[in-house]
């Protein structure tokens, strides 16, 4: 292909224009279709027309007018709004990134959108119903980490998306105030093949779900929540064997013989199942029904059922393909053997706290149960693991164990800990991940740390594309590293950091090339923000302000680079510099 | 013990958001930033409901997800460790079992010439006492339905409960059976249908 064009010559093009786009249709990456769109003028509307699909990793990087002008045949929109650190409420409410301008701009250019997935966005119940209406063919709405919206949003959707396939709400603030909306669906509805509402709190009404589950027979995703009963799910799993996930609700009531028996046939026919999840409040009488239904699971999420470590190893001696496991800590160290040597396949481990504020290092997790699964998960590439304690030593034991992680997320969860052992810092631990895998992606650093972790992180880690910092480094100099460093940097995140203007100045031209910087508790003022936003027009400089800090000092700073310009939906506490 | 002196030592200086090289003692870094680390050191904003460290009440601030259980020691940062609000109900502990003593009842055979004992601790279900009582008597008890009980069975197992009643094993959920069994019979299904039937 002739990909040098001369743009002076006015030569007719080498294909028509149909061939062209039916060649880049099949063209779905999206970094690929990004560097399509630069080669040629004819290449770049080619591509723009082909396109159905966008991501937005940003809501404020791009207006909604853009984007309707650019691509005008999108079925499926996926959005991300706030700073990823509002999960852990340190961005304030009302802060923004809200879709209904959005559901607008869509409803005009794109009438038959078909899915909607929202990561952290605030969707309203007029939005639901605005969208329930608006758009006949809508067939996915997913929203993980949203707030703003309530159970009585979710009625709308019920009730007016006729062509609906997948409902999946996860993880929300919202407001839970009854399970009515599962009524809504219409009793000639039957298109549903996912349904996920495992985290909401309120009871939904058991028949109105056992009949849509009935009616339903291309569902193949369900997750209940934690009100639904051992029994009920008896009822609901016989009407639909052809599920491949599964999400349980409580498994603690008390059956007799004959209902066990028949919760246990019931599992005996999921010979398909990949993933299963739920399960609060599981008591051992009952994880033995699961068995049968393990044998091809590859994705087992108990992180939320309490689990001792020998009721996890005896679950584990039944799932050998396994792939991906997230736990809660209450498995101990023990049950993490169980894993390194159950579970050969396995790629991706999450160990959360089941009592995260508690000060007792004798719960939960240690080096010792991450060690255990390095020797026996030697296919191991993505972690998560919330501990109290960790040696230098065994990080590096790990990693050699594990040399191909592509995302290590450490969380000691006492600011500051040094190596127990030797009372010094973290510094070799994040020295030998950056150093061993040269995958690495994403990385989240905890522990004491001086500026030396940032000054590995920057000689080794050239793939690193996102970096979560927290009351780590010894002054401007680590964060200086990092961004000259690490040449595919995206998305940096710090709270509570010695790293003042002089390192934020640092990075001015790095930051057009990233999707965003947070700071937050670090030693910025609103000079030094000032001073970057006036040398980098292209980037949106914001500075949350809240009662309690002085004047001069900004004490959370959110910059992003954007092509639409300063917000002009931002409330009074996002100071735009 | 060394480790747990050293852990405390750390423990403390560790809750000290100040900016010092590590491994320096000075406290008194007076420079204006200070203040914005300081500014951390507060509780969870509004759902800071009083709630005992060990008491897991906190099951009912779960609505809302904000669930503040302050532990006596140290004062929260906000957002730390970084765990989402719907993971922070606080999860009852289940408590290990400690229980040593097991709880050995008699159980006899109608035929046989003499009785045995087992520990009902041991058992987690009544498809695993089932089983064992199969392999220890040599015998096969057949499928149990609420209705029909073990009907066809050419054995039934019954147990005496706390009120002296002969009762059949399996209608009554586990825990329930386990604490008010006194002794368990098998019975010959010949003699056992009067049980059996509603």
């Amino acid at each position: 292909m002739d990909c040098k064009r001369n743009r002076d010559m006015k030569s007719p093009p080498p294909f028509p224009d149909e061939v062209l786009e039916r060649i880049l249709s099949f063209i779905t990456s999206r970094k690929d279709r990004s560097a399509v769109s630069l080669v040629s003028k004819d290449w770049y509307n080619a591509e723009r027309w082909t396109r159905t699909s966008i991501f937005i990793g940003n809501c404020y990087s791009v207006s909604p007018q853009i984007v309707i002008r650019r691509f005008p045949k999108i079925k499926s929109v996926t959005i991300k709004g706030k700073p990823r650190f509002s999960d852990f409420n340190l961005v304030p409410p009302n802060w923004g990134a809200d879709i209904q301008a959005w559901l607008f701009a869509f409803a005009s250019a794109y009438p038959f959108l078909e899915e909607l997935r929202l990561k952290r966005m605030t969707v309203s119940d007029e939005s639901l119903e605005f969208l329930s209406l608006k758009f006949s063919n809508f067939k996915a709405l997913s929203l993980l980490s949203c707030d703003g919206f309530s159970t009585d949003g979710l009625a709308f959707i019920a009730s007016n998306s006729k062509n609906l396939i997948e409902l999946d709400i996860q993880e929300n603030a919202i407001d839970d105030f009854s399970g009515n909306w599962l009524c809504c669906f219409p009793e000639n509805f039957t298109s549903l093949e996912i349904l996920n509402f495992a985290n909401l709190n309120s009871d939904v009404n058991f028949d109105a779900l056992e009949r849509l589950v009935s009616r339903c027979r291309s569902l193949r995703v369900l997750k209940v929540n934690k009100n639904i009963q051992l029994g009920q799910l008896q009822r609901l799993l016989v009407k639909a064997p052809q599920l491949t996930e599964i999400g349980t609700g409580s498994f603690l009531q008390e059956l007799n013989l004959q209902q066990y028996a028949e919760l246990a046939c019931a599992f005996n026919h999921f010979k398909n199942l990949h993933t299963l999840s739920g399960l609060w409040e599981v008591t051992s009488v009952y994880l033995p029904v699961l068995y049968p239904a393990c044998t091809n699971l590859t994705f087992l999420n108990l992180s939320t059922a309490v689990l001792q470590s020998d009721e996890l190893a005896k679950v584990l001696g039944h799932c050998p393909r396994l792939q991906r496991l997230w736990v809660l800590d209450t498995v101990g160290d023990a049950g993490l053997q169980s894993v390194g040597s159950s579970c050969p396949l396995l790629e991706e481990l999450r160990v959360f706290p089941a009592d995260p504020y508690s000060q007792d290092i004798f719960h939960g997790v240690t080096e010792s149960g991450f060690l255990a699964v390095s020797r026996g998960c030697r296919r191991l590439h993505y972690v998560l693991y919330f501990c109290r304690q960790m040696t230098n030593a065994a990080v590096a034991t790990i990693v050699q164990n594990c040399p191909d992680f592509t995302h290590f997320r450490l969380c000691i969860m006492n600011p500051h800990q040094p190596d127990y052992l030797t009372d010094k810092p973290m510094d070799e631990a994040f020295g030998a991940i950056v150093k061993t895998c040269t995958k690495l992606q994403r990385l989240a650093v905890s522990g004491l740390l001086t500026d030396m972790t940032f000054e590995y992180i920057a000689k080794y880690a050239k793939n690193l594309e996102t970096l979560s910092v927290a009351f780590a480094g010894s002054s401007d100099w680590g964060m200086q590293c990092v961004l000259d460093g690490c040449p595919k940097l995206r998305k940096l995140e710090i709270r509570d950091c010695p790293f003042g203007n002089a390192a934020l100045l640092s990075g001015m031209e790095r930051y057009e090339s990233m999707r965003s910087l947070w700071m937050s508790a670090c030693n910025l003022t609103m000079n030094g923000c000032r001073l970057l936003a006036q040398e980098m027009p292209r980037l949106n400089v914001e500075v949350i302000k809240e009662d309690e800090s002085e004047d001069c000092v900004a004490e959370k700073v959110y910059v992003y680079r954007s092509v639409a310009g300063p917000r002009s939906d931002a409330p009074s506490f996002v100071l735009t510099l | 013990m060394e480790r747990t002196d050293t852990y405390e030592r750390h423990h403390l200086k560790a809750t000290e958001l100040r900016l010092g090289l590590p491994g320096t003692d000075e406290p008194q870094k007076q420079s204006p930033a200070t203040a914005s680390i300081k500014s951390n050191k507060r509780a969870l904003p509004e759902s800071a409901k009083d709630c005992s460290s060990n008491n897991n009440s906190c099951a009912s601030d779960v609505k809302d997800g904000d669930c503040a259980c302050a532990p006596s020691s140290k004062a929260q940062v906000v957002g730390w460790p970084p765990v989402r609000s719907y993971r922070k109900n606080c999860f009852q502990q289940k408590k290990n079992e400690p229980d040593v003593s097991g709880m050995y009842i008699k159980v006899s055979m109608d035929g046989a010439p003499y009785l045995r004992k087992i520990d009902l601790k041991v058992y987690k279900s009544y498809p695993e006492l089932l089983t064992a009582l199969e392999n220890m008597f040599r015998f096969t008890i057949g499928e149990y339905s609420e209705k029909e009980g073990y009907n066809g069975s050419e054995y039934v197992p019954t147990y005496e409960d706390k009120d002296s009643d002969w009762m059949l094993v399996g209608d009554v959920p586990w825990d329930m059976f386990t604490s008010s069994c006194k002794r368990l019979r098998i019975m010959k299904g010949s003699e056992a249908r009067g049980l059996g039937c509603v």
